[in-house]
């Protein structure tokens, strides 16, 4: 029963880190756009609304808490998580073919993971390494092909999709070596307290780091809910893509729908 | 008569380089107008107006209004199109601006473009880090059919497009709605009341 509750909430956890540190996935033909389909709307409304609630009272006022840290323990603590996620985007990029980047992400980890402090400072950035992609298990499935399915409103962990809650639980299926080195690794220095505390802080980093947008893009949207689907959505798709600048053709030709309209 | 045809090819020349703007500058004018509206010292409400008259010269409203609607816009009457644009534009003016006028003295820097065609040149910039906030990427999608007039059609922000998102938010509204267009005039009137 114990290890049922620590793979839920892992998994629970693992979600939210994945969606709010902004890796995402969305299965789309390439180039064009597709919004992901709300089977579940209703109940993915409601569980909206229980995440805004538990926002409001815990989860952000805790993420401001954080803010108030001093400037280097709240990089620190953002560089640790970042740097923990590697075991999880190396795999995938092994998983989607990109050896040179997974050759890339094993050098920064080692790097990071030593002369680094246990990653608490980035050398590998300050080294000129190429910037740091998260990937995870979602989007190698969205590479693969397998499409985004129904949108879902995930409790505590906010937007995701069949696919991704999916990904995710091969995380602690063995796909993780964190999870996998924390829960499983019979030894003195880690433990499952560690591990969830780490995804615990990798989430509040993330919401801290996002406060003043959210509130501006509450206060401005007619339907707050159907704001943050579309955002999700998009950065999955962006993900799965690998968009990124000097992509501009895949990212902005072939909307068909500008085309149309001629107001000049 | 050969006086004539040099001057006319000079005129045009000149009339051509005098007014046809590049989206790149235009970008970089029309957010360095915006910042000095934010770093004035006057009230928010006193701000929201100054960019909403920015944002009339600079957005076209119009097309940005018939996009967010989606493929709703083809079933709308001449009365129900003007009745949209109308409220429309109020949103509009409202939601942009009070999102624009959270920020204090924004430095934004333009840095690249890119013509894609005719009609749309994409403009790249950056909105400099604060300690509240980490580096923003913005990319500006400019209607360029008119070269002499160029408008902004939608913003880019990390890769996220505000105006893809608000067409979206607009269909759900419909969809929730058995596509009931007086149930969005409803909402997009409410939110420009308030």
């Amino acid at each position: 029963m114990r290890k049922l509750i620590l793979v839920i909430v892992s998994i629970f956890l693992l979600a939210f880190s994945a969606n709010a540190g902004s890796n995402g996935e969305l299965v789309l033909e390439k180039n064009k756009q597709t919004e992901i389909k709300d089977c579940f709307e209703k109940l993915n409304r409601a569980t909206f609304s229980f995440n805004q609630s538990l926002d409001k009272t815990i989860i952000k006022p805790v993420a401001k808490s954080y803010r108030k840290l001093p400037d280097p323990i709240q990089r620190g603590t953002s560089n640790v998580v970042r740097n923990l996620s590697n075991l999880i985007t190396i795999p995938n990029n092994i998983l989607q073919g990109d050896i040179k980047t997974a050759f890339i992400n094993t050098a920064r980890l080692a790097v990071n993971s030593t002369v680094g402090l246990l990653g608490t400072i980035d050398v590998a950035n300050k080294m000129g390494f190429p910037k740091y992609v998260k990937e995870d298990y979602g989007q190698t499935l969205g590479v693969w092909g397998f499409g985004p399915g129904c949108y879902l409103v995930l409790p505590v962990l906010g937007p995701s999709t069949i696919r991704d809650t999916a990904g995710s639980f091969a995380n602690v299926l063995g796909g993780d070596p964190w999870y996998n080195a924390s829960v499983h690794g019979n030894n003195e220095f880690l433990s499952q307290k560690v591990y969830l505390t780490s995804k615990a802080l990798s989430g509040i980093d993330f919401r801290a780091d996002n406060v003043e947008s959210l509130d501006n893009l509450e206060m401005n949207s007619i339907d707050f809910y159907a704001s943050i689907k579309s955002l999700y959505t998009q950065d999955r798709q962006n993900k799965i893509q690998n968009n990124q600048r000097g992509n501009i053709e895949v990212l902005y030709k072939n909307e068909e729908d500008w085309e149309e309209i001629d107001s000049q | 008569m050969k006086k004539i045809i040099i001057f006319l090819f000079i005129f045009n020349l000149s009339n051509n380089y005098v007014y046809s703007i590049e989206p790149d500058i235009f970008v970089q004018s029309t957010v360095n107008r915006a910042s000095q509206i934010l770093s004035k010292n006057i009230t928010k409400e006193e701000k929201i107006n100054e960019l909403k008259s920015i944002a009339k010269e600079t957005v076209d409203i119009i097309g940005v209004g018939f996009y967010s609607l989606g493929s709703a816009r083809k079933g709308l009457d001449e009365n129900q199109k003007k009745q949209y644009l109308k409220l429309f534009e109020n949103y509009f003016l409202k939601s942009f601006s009070s999102r624009l006028a959270e920020y204090t003295n924004p430095e934004i820097d333009v840095y690249g473009k890119e013509k894609i065609n005719e009609n749309y040149t994409i403009v790249n910039s950056v909105l400099s880090a604060t300690s509240n906030r980490p580096e923003v990427k913005i990319d500006w999608r400019i209607y360029t059919k008119n070269p002499n007039n160029p408008l902004i059609r939608d913003l880019i922000i990390e890769g996220l497009s505000l105006a893809r998102t608000q067409k979206e938010e607009f269909s759900s509204i419909l969809n929730s709605n058995n596509g009931d267009i007086e149930v969005l005039f409803k909402t997009l009137e409410k939110f420009s009341n308030n």
